[in-house]
């Protein structure tokens, strides 16, 4: 059993990680009133960035190309939610269509230029992540072998963001303002905050946060570009609201979603678990979802703005 | 009510120009000739009486899942989960038609009116659960998605195995496709099936339930305002769930036109991109059923011409849909054409 838990860890944590920046993203996106269901488009935009930068630059420098395509990602994607969020803030357009539109331009404009580039319209990049041992930590027993043996250098990364996203979001001025935007945004125009900056803010930096959960996919995980990240972008909406719009509950759901599918994944090959039918242990997360909507639905901590275009004539 | 749909008629034609101007601009940037692209996209949709048919024949189920998304959407759904009710509206169609050995009329029927079946009691769950619990149908909806990819992906292999490939189901027979001769022939040799006739009649049947009947009343009212049709006496709770069902119940039907129709198998590991195009087509066509015909129409050319383009020039067949997913930007930010429209107006003097 112990064998398994430390054979599985790994890949449950590689499937958490981008799942829940991506999240997070989400995160500022509707915290600050803006309903982001294009975090999925916003990965595929940032999974693209990636490639195409790591794939020109990994024959001049193979070591830190990697890390330049992570930082193209985590702008360009930033810069691709400005369409988001020009429509749904400064047009008040409905938010749920101009994400899904986001999704298909993502998924179709990405396929074609990669066709373009290649023919085929797969991109593969040569240096993935190298997998490294945390030194000191990773000689603590049990823990150590669990939580600093082979890491990506992104998980710590992303557990960083983790970390000041939620700093940023409760203990600052500027995260008790893009929060009030989310509650009750015209008490939050008349305190003098700039509702529509907000929430440009707000919209990008979960652009950002999606798009390098994207190039996370790419370099720790996948190694190519296909044109799709397989509804990673929706289940981090799910988690977002697994989650009830908290950091560390957010952590939990994906946490959850990363073992759930990991395990579905490897049943196959555990005698214990290979009497379960696949479907359930392929279906298990989603009805689980479905079921902690439910229980959620009452006491939902969305907030209440969310989905709202603000404006300003309201007020 | 005249004039506001020729307003969104009017919006949605600025869209689609816009949409392909975009294409243009997209073929110049990458090194393409945007005429020759264009010329062969529209004439690999339209060349000959083969190619018409396949051009309605992909529009078929664009019509139905255009229809599910618009009918929910006038009760104030979004109902993202049309991929999942076609996926399991086709997979209980083609478990009828791998099952049973029946005359092609009865067979037909039942194949049909399962795949109506599946896809209803798909959607009663998102329904159920936002008329009862207040979940969020766009989240259930997309979960729904996936329970639907999964479970088809464990039943056409454990049931209905293909010959060959573990990854599709076995081939319908010709007395269970929807394919008949006289429809093959006369559009000479295309894949132009029965489901066109029954996208057709869809199209009609919904048109009159939400403008001559009650319930389409009671639907619309739900949509405009939830609390003024409770305090009317309409059952909202019902009325959403009913929403949802029919949506269901249609996009199930065009998973049977799509997989017993214009294919012949079900394969596993794909949710079909037709159910997200609907939401583009329900929103280009105004919601409105013709809007939604008229839309499913042109994306079907789009989608057939794809193919000859990619064949005679080196522009990518994802074109397509990149066209039609600025499109539906367009569409979300028509605000933005209507107001420069009426700035257009007011200058060159006319009436406001």
């Amino acid at each position: 059993m112990w064998e398994l838990i430390v054979q599985v860890f790994p890949y449950a944590i590689a499937f958490t990680i981008p799942l829940l920046i991506t999240a997070l993203g989400g995160l500022f996106s509707e915290r600050s009133g803006v309903v982001n269901i294009g975090l999925e488009g916003l990965m595929v935009a940032g999974m693209f960035t990636g490639v195409l930068v790591i794939s020109r630059f990994e024959v001049l420098f193979p070591g830190t190309a990697v890390w330049i395509g992570l930082a193209a990602a985590f702008i360009i994607s930033a810069l691709f939610s400005l369409l988001h969020a020009f429509a749904c803030i400064s047009l008040n357009a409905n938010q749920v269509i101009s994400g899904t539109a986001l999704n298909m331009i993502a998924g179709a404009l990405t396929t074609y230029l990669a066709r373009n580039i290649t023919g085929s319209g797969n991109i593969q990049i040569v240096h993935s992540l190298v997998r490294q041992d945390i030194p000191v930590l990773s000689g603590i027993p049990i823990l150590g072998k669990l939580l600093f043996t082979q890491t990506y250098a992104t998980t710590w990364l992303v557990l960083l963001i983790l970390f000041v996203s939620w700093f940023l979001l409760y203990k600052t001025a500027f995260g008790l303002r893009l929060r009030a935007c989310g509650e009750h945004p015209h008490a939050a125009d008349a305190a003098g905050i700039n509702v529509y900056r907000m929430r440009y803010i707000a919209v990008m930096i979960s652009g950002a946060y999606a798009g390098l959960g994207g190039a996370i996919i790419l370099v720790a995980i996948s190694g190519e570009f296909n044109g799709t990240v397989g509804g990673l972008g929706f289940l981090a909406l799910a988690s977002l609201i697994f989650g009830q719009w908290k950091p560390l509950g957010i952590l939990g759901a994906t946490l959850f979603f990363g073992f759930a599918s990991t395990i579905a994944n490897v049943s196959q090959v555990i005698p214990a678990m290979a009497k379960i039918p696949g479907i359930l242990l392929k279906t298990f997360p989603y009805i689980v979802t479905l079921i902690a909507l439910v229980l959620f639905s009452k006491s939902s901590q969305a907030p209440r703005a969310a989905g709202e275009p603000y404006d300003k004539g309201k007020r | 009510m005249k004039t506001r749909y020729s307003k969104e008629y009017v919006l949605a034609l600025v869209a689609v120009i816009l949409g392909l101007l975009a294409g243009a601009i997209l073929m110049v940037i990458t090194k393409n000739n945007p005429v020759e692209g264009y010329l062969f996209l529209f004439k690999g949709g339209l060349m000959n009486v083969e190619r018409v048919g396949n051009t309605l024949a992909t529009a078929t189920p664009l019509v139905l899942t255009g229809l599910s998304v618009a009918f929910a959407f006038r009760t104030g759904l979004f109902n993202i989960g049309a991929a999942g009710q076609m996926l399991i509206g086709g997979l209980a169609a083609t478990a009828v038609g791998l099952t049973f050995d029946w005359p092609k009329p009865v067979l037909l029927t039942v194949m049909i009116i399962a795949s109506i079946l599946g896809g209803g009691i798909w959607a009663i769950i998102p329904g159920w659960l936002k008329a009862r619990f207040n979940v969020h149908e766009v989240v259930s909806t997309i979960m729904m998605n996936w329970i639907a990819y999964w479970t088809v992906y464990y039943v056409v292999p454990g049931y209905f195995k293909g010959e060959y490939l573990e990854t599709e189901s076995r081939k319908i027979s010709q007395a269970a496709s929807l394919k008949v001769n006289w429809l093959t022939n006369l559009f000479e040799g295309s894949y132009i099936n029965l489901g066109v006739i029954l996208a057709l009649l869809s199209v009609v049947i919904v048109a009159f339930i939400l403008d001559k009947t009650t319930l389409g009343y009671e639907l619309k009212a739900v949509g405009f305002n939830r609390h003024a049709a409770q305090y009317a006496g309409i059952h909202v709770n019902r009325n959403i769930i009913l929403s949802m069902t029919i949506a269901g119940a249609l996009a199930g039907l065009g998973g049977a036109t799509f997989y017993v129709g214009y294919a012949s198998n079900i394969q596993i590991g794909i949710l079909p991109s037709q159910g997200f195009d609907g939401i583009a087509v329900s929103l280009l066509g105004a919601n409105s059923p013709w809007g939604v015909l008229g839309a499913a129409t042109f994306f079907g050319l789009l989608h057939t011409g794809k193919g000859f383009m990619n064949a005679m020039t080196k522009i990518p067949p994802e074109i397509a849909d990149t066209i039609i997913a600025t499109i539906i930007y367009f569409s979300a930010t028509s605000i933005l054409i209507e107001r420069s429209w009426d700035r257009l107006k007011r200058r060159t003097g006319g009436v406001r």
